[in-house]
C-alpha cells in the first residue's frame, strides 16, 4: 500500500536528486559551437528512475528494521546466510567439494590463457586477503600500508634473482620471513595504536616503501623497474609460456590451499583467541593476561608473511615488477576484499577475493564506472550486511557436562 | 598470618592531582575485603595501579601467592600481574562481546597454557589435548557459576546480570589467589544482588580465592565483608570491621558531609 506520506518523500528525494545532477546531467557547454545545451529529457528520466528507486531504497530499509525487531536477543538468532546454511549442511559437501574440486583442477582445460591469467591474479589476492584478514579481521588492527609487505616480497625476489641468481622456490620463504621481518618492523612503533591512528601510520608507512623503491635508484632501480624476472621453475623442465601459466595456476591453488590450512588452523587456536580478544577489548585482554605487544606483533608478521610469498609470486608471474604496483590503491583492493567478504571469515575472503578481482575483469564494458559500481556496492553493503558477503560463524566447540550443582 | 597482598605508602600522581596518598592496604588469605568511598575517592584508580595499568609514582605493592615469597608488582604490565594470581572485573563491563560465552572464558586460561604459532598449525598432539583441557575448564567454570546454559551465547547478548557473573567467571578462568571485583554489584536488582552475594561467598569458601572488592551497595559491603576500608580524596580515612566503620565518624562525615553550624 501506499500512502501519501511515502509519495511525499519520494517525490522530496527525487527533486533533491534532479537538484544534485543538475549541473552534470542537464547543462552540457558546446565548446565547439560555444553554446550552451540544456538537456531537460535527461532531468525527467533522473526524476522518475529516483522516485521509484527511493520507494525501493525504503522498502529494503523497512525489512531490515522488521528484522531487527524479530531478534530476540536469548534466542541464538544469528543471521546465517544461505551460503552458510550450505556449508553447514553434510548433505550438499560432499558433491559441493568434489564439483569445485573437479572445476579447479580442470579450469586450465576449460578456458583461455587469458582467463587462466586472471584466475592467478584473483588467487594472489585470495592469499593477500586471507593475510591481511589476520590483522584486520581478527586482530582487528586497520592496516592501510598492507601493500607494503606485497611490494616487500616481490622485490625481495627480484633482487635476490638479480645479485644473487636465487631461484623461485628459495626466495618463496625468504621473501616470506623477510615480509615478517618488516611486519615486525612496522608493528614495534604502533604497538600502543589503534584505530584510525594506526591507520594513519600504517598508510604512511605504505607509502614510505614505495617512495623508498622509486627514489632509491642504486637498491630498486626506480621507477623503471626490474625486468626478467625468472618464473617459477619446475625441476628443470623448459616449458612454454603456456605451459608456464598452467602451471602457475595450479600452484597458486596449492599454495592457496596452503594457506587456507595455515589460516584456518592459527584462527581456531590458541592464538587465534587471543586475536579476537584483542580486536573485541584491549584493556579487557590485557587484564585476561594476554600479552598485547606479542600478540599484536604475531598478527603483524604473520599477516605480512602473506603478503611476502603474495608479492614473490606475483613478481614471478609477471616477470617485470616497478613501484607503479604497490601504490596504495592496491592496499585499499585488499582491504575492500576482507570488509566485503566478511572480516574473519575465510570463506568471505575468499569469496570477497573472486567478486572484487573477476568481476572487474569481465564487466570491461562499464570500466568507466567501475569506481562508482564500487562505492556504491561498498555503502550498501554496509548499511545492509555490515558482517560482510559470508560473515564469520564462531566455532562450536564440544564439552562434556559434569553436573556439580 | 602474613597478608597475600600488601600495599605501602601507594602514591598515585596525575601531573598535579594526587589520585591516591600514602595509601596503605592489606588482604590476607581468605579474606573479603571491601574498599569504599565517595564517588571520586580513586577507589578505580588503586585497581588500576594494582593490576599494572597504571604504574604507580611511589610506595610499594607486594603480593604473595599460598606457599611463595612475596614479590613487590609495581609497574608490571597488566598480564605479568594476571600471571602473578590476580585477576580483576571491571565497573563498566568489559566483556568480550562477539565472543560466545566460553571463548570468554577459555581467554582466561590463556595465561596459563602455552601452545604457540607452530603448535597451532601443526596441532600435535600435546596441543589438542592443551586446547580440550581448555574447553574442559572452561566449561567446568561455567558450570559452577551457573552460567552454562548461555554457553554457546554471544557475551553480548547475556543479560545484564549474568555479564557481571560471567567477567568474574573469566577472572576465575585465570587460576587467581586474589580476585579483584570493580563495583560488581553496579546496577543489578536485589534479587541479582543477593544471588551475587552467596556467588562471592561460594568463591571465597570453595574456591578459595581470597576477594577485594569496590563496591557502592553498603548492604552488600556491610553482610560480606571480613574488614572495610574507606577513602576519601585519595587517602585512607578508616579501617575496620563493618561494625566499627558503620559508627566511625570520620566515615559517616565523608559520605554525609558535615553539619553546617551557623
Amino acid at each position: 500500500m501506499v500512502t501519501f506520506e511515502e509519495i511525499k518523500k519520494s517525490f522530496l528525494a527525487c527533486i533533491w536528486f534532479m537538484f544534485l545532477t543538475f549541473p552534470i546531467m542537464v547543462i552540457r557547454v558546446n565548446t565547439v559551437q560555444n553554446e550552451i545545451e540544456w538537456r531537460w529529457k535527461n532531468m525527467i528520466l533522473i526524476g522518475i528512475a529516483s522516485f521509484i528507486l527511493s520507494f525501493f531504497w525504503r522498502n529494503l530499509f523497512r525489512q531490515k528494521i522488521k528484522k531487527g525487531k524479530q531478534k530476540d536477543p536469548y534466542e541464538n538468532t544469528e543471521k546465517i546466510s544461505i551460503f552458510q546454511k550450505v556449508l553447514k549442511e553434510k548433505k550438499y559437501y560432499f558433491p559441493g567439494t568434489v564439483a569445485l574440486c573437479f572445476f579447479v583442477i580442470g579450469f586450465p582445460l576449460l578456458f583461455s590463457l587469458y582467463q587462466i591469467n586472471i584466475m592467478i591474479t584473483a588467487l594472489i589476492y585470495v592469499m593477500l586477503g586471507l593475510g591481511l584478514n589476520i590483522v584486520v579481521g581478527l586482530a582487528g588492527l586497520l592496516d592501510l600500508g598492507y601493500v607494503a609487505f606485497y611490494a616487500v616480497g616481490a622485490y625481495s625476489y627480484a633482487l635476490l634473482h638479480y645479485h644473487f641468481g636465487i631461484g623461485f622456490w628459495i626466495a618463496l620463504p625468504l621473501g616470506g620471513l623477510l615480509s615478517a621481518f618488516f611486519g615486525i618492523l612496522l608493528g614495534y612503533p604502533v604497538l600502543r595504536l589503534r584505530g584510525d591512528y594506526l591507520a594513519i601510520v600504517t598508510l604512511g608507512f605504505g607509502e614510505i616503501i614505495r617512495l623508498i623503491l622509486e627514489n632509491w635508484n642504486e637498491f630498486s632501480f626506480g621507477p623503471s623497474g626490474i625486468a626478467n624476472i625468472p618464473r617459477p621453475g619446475f625441476f628443470g623442465i623448459k616449458m612454454s609460456l603456456e605451459g608456464h601459466t598452467i602451471y602457475l595456476y595450479y600452484l597458486m591453488i596449492l599454495l592457496v590451499l596452503f594457506t587456507i590450512f595455515v589460516v584456518n588452523r592459527l584462527q581456531n587456536s590458541r592464538i587465534g583467541r587471543a586475536w579476537i580478544a584483542l580486536r573485541e577489548d584491549e584493556i579487557a585482554c590485557q587484564a585476561m593476561g594476554i600479552d598485547k605487544a606479542k600478540t599484536k606483533l604475531t598478527a603483524f608478521a604473520l599477516g605480512a608473511t602473506w603478503a611476502g610469498m603474495g608479492g614473490v609470486i606475483f613478481a614471478a608471474k609477471t616477470t617485470f615488477i616497478n613501484p607503479a604496483s604497490f601504490t596504495i590503491w592496491e592496499s585499499i583492493i585488499i582491504l575492500c576484499i576482507v570488509v566485503l567478504g566478511g572480516m574473519g571469515s575465510i570463506f568471505g575472503v575468499i569469496s570477497g577475493a573472486m567478486i572484487l578481482i573477476l568481476l572487474p575483469e569481465y564487466l570491461r564494458a562499464f570500466s568507466e564506472y567501475r569506481m562508482l559500481i564500487f562505492g556504491v556496492v561498498l555503502v550498501v553493503m554496509m548499511i545492509f550486511r555490515p558482517g560482510g558477503i559470508i560473515p564469520d560463524i564462531r566455532r562450536a566447540y564440544k564439552y562434556k557436562s559434569k553436573e556439580t550443582h | 598470618m602474613k597478608p597475600i597482598l600488601d600495599v605501602k605508602n601507594l602514591t598515585m600522581k596525575f601531573g598535579g592531582l594526587t589520585a591516591l596518598d600514602n595509601l596503605d592496604l592489606d588482604v590476607r588469605e581468605g579474606e573479603i575485603v571491601a574498599l569504599i568511598g565517595p564517588n571520586g575517592a580513586g577507589k578505580t584508580t588503586f585497581f588500576n595501579c594494582i593490576t599494572g595499568i597504571y604504574n604507580p609514582t611511589g610506595g610499594d605493592i607486594l603480593v604473595r601467592g599460598s606457599g611463595k615469597e612475596s614479590i613487590r608488582i609495581n609497574g608490571l604490565k597488566p598480564n605479568k600481574v594476571t600471571q602473578k594470581g590476580l585477576a580483576r572485573t571491571f565497573q563498566n563491563i568489559r566483556l568480550f562481546p562477539n565472543m560466545t560465552v566460553l571463548e570468554n572464558v577459555m581467554i582466561g586460561r590463556h595465561c596459563r597454557t602455552h601452545s604457540g604459532i607452530l603448535g597451532a598449525i601443526f596441532r600435535g598432539q600435546s596441543t589438542v589435548r592443551e586446547e580440550q583441557q581448555v574447553v574442559e575448564d572452561s566449561y567446568a567454570i561455567l558450570e559452577k557459576i551457573n552460567l552454562n546454559q548461555f554457553v554457546d551465547e554471544l557475551a553480548m547478548n547475556l543479560p545484564y546480570g549474568a555479564q557481571r557473573r560471567l567477567e568474574i567467571a573469566r577472572a576465575m578462568a585465570t587460576n587467581p589467589f586474589l580476585l579483584l571485583l570493580d563495583e560488581p554489584a553496579a546496577g543489578m536488582n536485589p534479587q541479582e544482588t543477593s544471588e551475587l552475594d552467596e556467588l562471592i561467598v561460594w568463591i571465597r569458601d570453595t574456591e578459595k580465592i581470597s576477594i577485594l572488592l569496590i563496591e557502592h551497595d553498603m548492604k552488600l559491603v556491610m553482610s560480606l565483608s571480613d574488614r572495610i576500608f574507606v577513602m576519601d580524596y585519595g587517602k585512607k580515612i578508616a579501617q575496620g570491621t563493618p561494625d566499627e566503620i558503620k559508627c566511625n565518624p570520620i566515615v559517616i562525615k565523608a559520605y554525609l558531609g558535615e553539619e553546617m553550624d551557623a
